[in-house]
């Protein structure tokens, strides 16, 4: 397989990242605090219509995909490296005020979870679901 | 074999990402093998997940510290691997599978979900708060910070000038918050609804805290990722910019 796509692929991603964050930055500015303001999510977005255009015009070769998707697929250990270097002491050490915020605001974003995102559409059936 | 052994401690302490990944790699071997036994029961990613936790409470009670398994010598590098910057870039990578139209469908619903997940975890926080004996308007909002994510809380309670020991009690909510839904997350899936991408994006709003969605999420169904991942990072901006602005102002008005 010509592996030469790849590069292109990587480049997609970190130029969606790079413009992502810009935005978020932008974002943050605008509403005046000091941190960043979904930056990620727009790049998310931005990745996802260069992607859609692309396919359209059938620009995205196997090694394309290849130059993102190996980016994808680290994704699980990267989480399991996040999770082995989190503060799980300091989070216990927080005292019983601490557990109980965090404990109640997941509980009740648990709860929340079917109350808003509907019933399933059957395939085929578009509503104004 | 001196010879061999000095420059293996030589390259463990010279390129930690490399150790890191091996590192990772055992222990998602493991996860593997205890998935099997389970009879493919419980996804292999989640007991990776729950292994990584396990593995930085010891160390953390064995080291102290609080980058967990990285405040030990020579695995550094786990810091980098799991840091935000490679984080990031592969969350933004798992959207090249993700669908637009999913998106479009509902993202009118993540976006209500946002909003009521950022604004009920200030309420739920700042009631903690009220019962642990805190009073000040201040404190109940760096607390309700917290019980969003663990960088809302210390941003509100920066901005809102509140005392070191209100501040350390709001990170570590934050942390429990992430801790709990990396966990519970595969298990309760089922019972919420947590099947399809428009539920993974209200997942996203309602919980945000970005590391403890993905990596719930991870452990559930890898194709739910990138659509929770997306609203989850709107969550701690949106928490930053309505903490020392509108919630203090509430939390003040009652007060």
């Amino acid at each position: 397989m010509n592996m030469n796509g790849v590069i292109h692929g990587t480049a997609l991603l970190a130029s969606s990242m790079m413009l992502g964050r810009c935005l978020g930055a932008l974002l943050a500015q605008v509403l005046g605090i000091d941190a960043d303001m979904g930056g990620v999510g727009f790049a998310m977005v931005i990745l996802m219509l260069a992607m859609t255009v692309m396919r359209r015009s059938a620009l995205v070769t196997p090694a394309f995909e290849t130059g993102i998707g190996y980016w994808a697929a680290v994704y699980i250990p990267i989480v399991v490296a996040m999770a082995a270097t989190q503060n799980v002491v300091g989070a216990v050490r927080g005292g019983p005020v601490a557990i109980a915020a965090g404990g109640l605001a997941v509980a009740a974003g648990f709860a929340a979870v079917p109350l808003l995102s509907g019933r399933p559409t059957p395939r085929g059936i578009q509503g104004d679901d | 074999m001196q010879f061999l052994g000095a420059g293996l401690g030589r390259v463990l302490g010279e390129e930690p990402i490399l150790t890191a990944v091996v590192f990772v790699a055992a222990i998602m071997a493991a996860a593997e093998l205890c998935a099997r036994l389970t009879g493919g029961r419980v996804h292999a990613s989640a007991i990776a997940i729950a292994f990584g936790l396990a593995a930085s409470a010891a160390a953390g009670w064995a080291c102290g510290g609080t980058r967990g398994v990285a405040d030990i010598d020579g695995l550094g590098g786990m810091a980098l691997l799991g840091g935000a910057a490679l984080r990031d870039l592969a969350i933004v990578a798992t959207a090249f599978s993700a669908r637009l139209d999913e998106l479009a469908r509902a993202g009118f619903r993540g976006a209500i979900a946002l909003v009521l997940g950022v604004v009920g975890s200030f309420a739920l926080g700042a009631l903690c708060g009220y019962a642990g004996g805190y009073r000040d308007p201040v404190d109940l909002a760096t607390i309700g910070g917290g019980a969003a994510t663990y960088i809302v809380g210390p941003v509100t309670g920066a901005a809102l000038g509140a005392g070191s020991e209100v501040i350390a009690i709001a990170v570590a909510a934050g942390l429990v918050k992430a801790i709990l839904v990396m966990l519970v997350t595969p298990t309760v899936a089922p019972w919420i609804g947590l099947d399809r991408p428009q539920a993974a994006l209200v997942f996203g709003g309602l919980l945000g805290t970005t590391s403890g969605v993905v990596a719930g999420l991870a452990a559930t169904d890898q194709r739910l990722v990138p659509y929770g991942a997306l609203t989850s990072t709107f969550y701690t901006g949106l928490g930053c910019v309505l903490g020392p602005s509108v919630v203090i102002s509430v939390l003040r008005m009652l007060g």
